[in-house]
């Protein structure tokens, strides 16, 4: 008889891992929370640093997922599980020899940080927004009106004590250098500005999408934290900040201010962790059995992690971590 | 005005208003070396510039501010470069430093 | 503005029975206020506080300009509450934004640290042979008047609007630094949108403007406005506000703090003298009311009784705006009827000086 491997969460992750289990003979179910599969992928524009769009990888991955087979629950959240059984929310009980957890990240509620005003001031947005305003190939100020000055802001809920994210949300930089080259594609007559506090280009490609951005599409690059932004008269945003590398405040008004959200931790990991005797880091995310050569096992035999509920990552990262974590409960069982 | 003596004025505000600062040289000096944009800010032609171990100059300050439309005084800064080149050799985004330098001085003499 | 997230930000506000802390500077410079809060909260809402001539300053502003050093301002703020215990209230209420910083830092100071209370303890048994109890709760005048802005409302006489078009006024709010910046769960609506001056403008039918500098200091910073060398800076941070609000042609400045109310309103005269600017739409300067006026304004108080004849900008265009009745000849008399001087002419008064006491002169 088949094994069954319950996965949890029904996103990038979650759907490679079911493949990869069923390509080697076991039965995987996926469990997702929502009504349709796809988790964050869902309602983003394009990938960087590729500007692949993101539906197309969607469609991709939900297609082999329909062709092999996989058994898929919706609209069922998970409220606690062992190695051997997944409560849902609706009180019914999965069996199960093994689970992989892939229920992903949050993202960071910008309104946290109140002194950005997203929330109260109309042309603050977030990154998250503005994915869906080029997925509706509508992007413009409040009023309907083309931006002239478009502000990024990197960080926000990221390597924040503030705001308990002391992390690096790591995809974010990259995020802000994409979405300002989209902006400038957009606007070209715009001038487009991104605060940072350090600029972590860690993927393939990344670096030299940075360099594009800077020396062929003249996208200004400040090292300085906005401190705050407010309202001006002509319905903008004046933002404040340190141009550090000059070693003086430096202000100005923007037509759009775009905040790039960070990864945060899944709220229910606590209550996740505490019924199934799971070890998390300080940041909420899971915590890999160890870094190297356990990085897919948690620290309970059975129990595996993939993509964003052990740590922030790309999509890229993501699929292959997806892979392993399914090799490696495979092999669990097969041992 | 001013008939009265305060004993003190209203301090100047430091910061850059990028909102009151005219970018159009700015924007000029970008768009003929588009490479200067690529600067991030490592230091390194500060780090090794001679006449900067001499004096106050300081190349990767200067041009930083005049990106930001702060043009004063640029002129006169970039006047203390020896055009020795050892910037150039350093910059590991291969930015034509000695360029950047005399174009500021072409851009900005009025300044 | 979409403030809703005032709303995470509550605190508990005694409904009756307060022991009033006044503030050491507002009786020069806005001397009818403090009267004011008092006679509201007795006479137009029927409350209960005491008026406690045995209370002292609570060196705050010495504390802040690093004369008196920390456990002295300790076992002074200790000491008043050991007055209040006496008297038998439990609800602190102070009337200056520095006061409430100082006493919210002693009570936190106290609870992160308890050993800092306990030697507290000791340094005042030593030096009065007194014991305290902490209040039950802290709160400043503005809190108060926020609390009871609806009954207020239910009693107004006046409303914040232009009684010839029906308009709300434009007005301005400066919350002072030390009411939410240092705790920002100490005030209502936090730091960033303190909602405790915009709650009483919106519930007497103002309208809040919102403009960049909005939470920029005023620019008192203690030393900075003490050793005259250093006002450069005090004045230009007030400058630098007053030309962001410029724009939205503001009614009126309304304070929280004693500070900020004085250098609003009289760094205005400076600037005035200093560059010629102005920055009322009449061309004089922007009138700068506390909250205890604004409130008395809006329950039908004489302009001249709330003190408002003190102020460096005069108060009259307001008035007229909101279709007040005032005696023009009264400005200049004392609670008495006795004639108390006034200011020479300035560039940012707009009402003529040659009243019927120059003749009297």
């Amino acid at each position: 008889m088949k094994k069954r491997i319950v996965v949890i969460g029904g996103g990038p992750a979650g759907m490679q891992t079911a493949l990869r289990l069923k390509a080697r003979g076991m039965e995987p179910l996926i469990v997702e929370k929502e009504a349709e599969t796809g988790g964050k992928l869902r309602g983003w524009h394009v990938l960087f640093p590729t500007f692949t769009p993101a539906g197309e990888v969607l469609a991709e991955l939900r297609h082999r997922v329909r062709e092999a087979g996989i058994e898929t629950m919706t609209s069922a959240e998970v409220v606690s599980f062992t190695q051997h059984e997944v409560a849902l929310a609706d009180g019914r009980r999965l069996t199960a020899d093994a689970v992989v957890l892939a229920t992903g990240f949050t993202l960071f509620d910008a309104r946290i940080k109140e002194e950005y005003g997203y929330g109260i001031y109309d042309n603050v947005v977030t990154s998250a927004d503005i994915e869906r305003m080029l997925d509706e190939g509508r992007v413009a100020k409040a009023d309907g009106s083309r931006p002239k000055r478009i502000a990024f802001l990197h960080c926000v809920g990221s390597r924040d004590e503030k705001v308990c994210q002391q992390h690096c949300s790591r995809v974010c930089c990259i995020t802000g250098v994409k979405q300002a080259i989209e902006m400038k594609r957009l606007f070209p007559e715009a001038d487009v500005f991104n605060f940072y506090m350090d600029i972590r280009m860690f993927g393939p490609g990344y670096e030299e999408l940075y360099r594009e951005a800077q020396q062929r599409y003249n996208i200004h690059f400040v090292r300085g934290r906005i401190s705050e932004a407010s309202p001006t008269i002509d319905g903008g945003i004046q933002i404040k900040a340190e141009d550090t590398l000059t070693g003086r405040p430096l202000r100005m008004s923007v037509d759009l201010l775009v905040l790039l959200v960070g990864m945060r931790a899944n709220d229910d990991n606590a209550a996740l962790a505490a019924a199934a005797g799971l070890e998390r880091a300080p940041s909420g995310f899971m915590a890999p059995r160890d870094p190297f050569l356990g990085n897919v096992r948690s620290n309970v035999g059975g129990i595996f992690y993939a993509g964003t509920v052990s740590a922030p990552k790309n999509i890229g990262e993501t699929l292959n971590e997806a892979a392993a974590a399914a090799d490696a409960a495979v092999d669990y069982l097969n041992a | 005005m001013a008939t009265i003596n305060f004993g003190y004025t209203i301090s100047k505000p430091r910061a850059i208003d990028i909102d009151r600062n005219n970018l159009r040289k700015s924007d000029e000096i970008l768009r003929e070396m588009p490479e200067l944009q690529s600067c991030i800010g490592c230091g390194s032609c500060t780090a090794v510039c001679t006449a900067g171990n001499l004096t106050q100059f300081n190349f990767r300050r200067v041009h930083t501010l005049v990106r930001r439309g702060e043009y004063q005084g640029a002129y006169e800064e970039m006047n203390k470069c020896m055009l020795c080149g050892k910037c150039r050799l350093v910059c590991p985004r291969g930015i034509n430093t000695r360029g950047v330098v005399l174009l500021i001085k072409r851009k900005l003499g009025d300044f | 503005m979409k403030r809703n997230s005032w709303q995470d930000y509550q605190k508990q506000i005694a409904d009756d029975r307060y022991y009033y802390g006044r503030s050491c500077i507002r009786q020069n410079f806005f001397p009818g206020s403090e009267k004011a809060f008092l006679d509201i909260l007795r006479n137009d809402l029927g409350k209960e506080l005491l008026d406690d001539p045995k209370h002292s300053s609570c060196t705050g502003i010495g504390y802040h300009s690093d004369i008196v050093p920390l456990e002295t301002i300790m076992t002074v703020v200790a000491r008043q509450f050991s007055l209040m215990n006496e008297s038998g209230y439990e609800n602190f209420v102070t009337s200056c934004i520095t006061s409430f910083g100082v006493y919210t830092e002693m009570l936190a100071t106290w609870h992160e640290f308890p050993e800092t209370e306990e030697r507290t303890r000791e340094n005042l048994y030593k030096a009065t042979g007194r014991e305290f109890r902490k209040p039950a709760s802290l709160a400043h005048t503005s809190d108060v008047m926020f609390h009871f802005r609806n009954e207020i409302a239910a009693r107004a006489k006046q409303r914040l609007v232009d009684a010839a078009t029906g308009e709300p006024l434009k007005v301005v709010e400066h919350i002072g630094c030390h009411y939410a910046k240092i705790f920002p769960k100490s005030g209502i609506g936090g730091s960033e949108f303190p909602y405790v001056l915009a709650g009483m403008i919106e519930a007497w039918g103002g309208e809040c403007v919102d403009y960049p500098e909005r939470r920029h200091c005023c620019g008192f910073g203690f030393r900075n406005y003490l050793v005259q060398a250093n006002r450069g800076y005090s004045i230009a941070n007030s400058h630098k506000k007053l030309e962001s609000m410029a724009p939205y042609k503001p009614d009126f400045i309304v304070a929280n703090c004693p500070g900020c109310a004085m250098f609003l309103d009289k760094w205005q005269y400076a600037i005035a003298e200093m560059e010629g600017t102005t920055y009322g739409a009449n061309g004089h300067g922007i009138p700068v009311l506390t909250y205890e006026e604004m409130a008395g304004l809006v329950l039908g108080y004489d302009p001249w009784a709330l003190g408002m004849q003190m102020h460096q900008v005069d108060v009259e265009p307001l008035l007229d705006k909101m279709g007040i009745e005032y005696d023009p000849a009264a400005k200049y008399l004392g609670r008495n009827g006795k004639y108390i001087g006034k200011p020479a002419s300035a560039v940012v008064n707009c009402c003529a000086t040659d009243t019927v006491y120059d003749m009297r002169e």
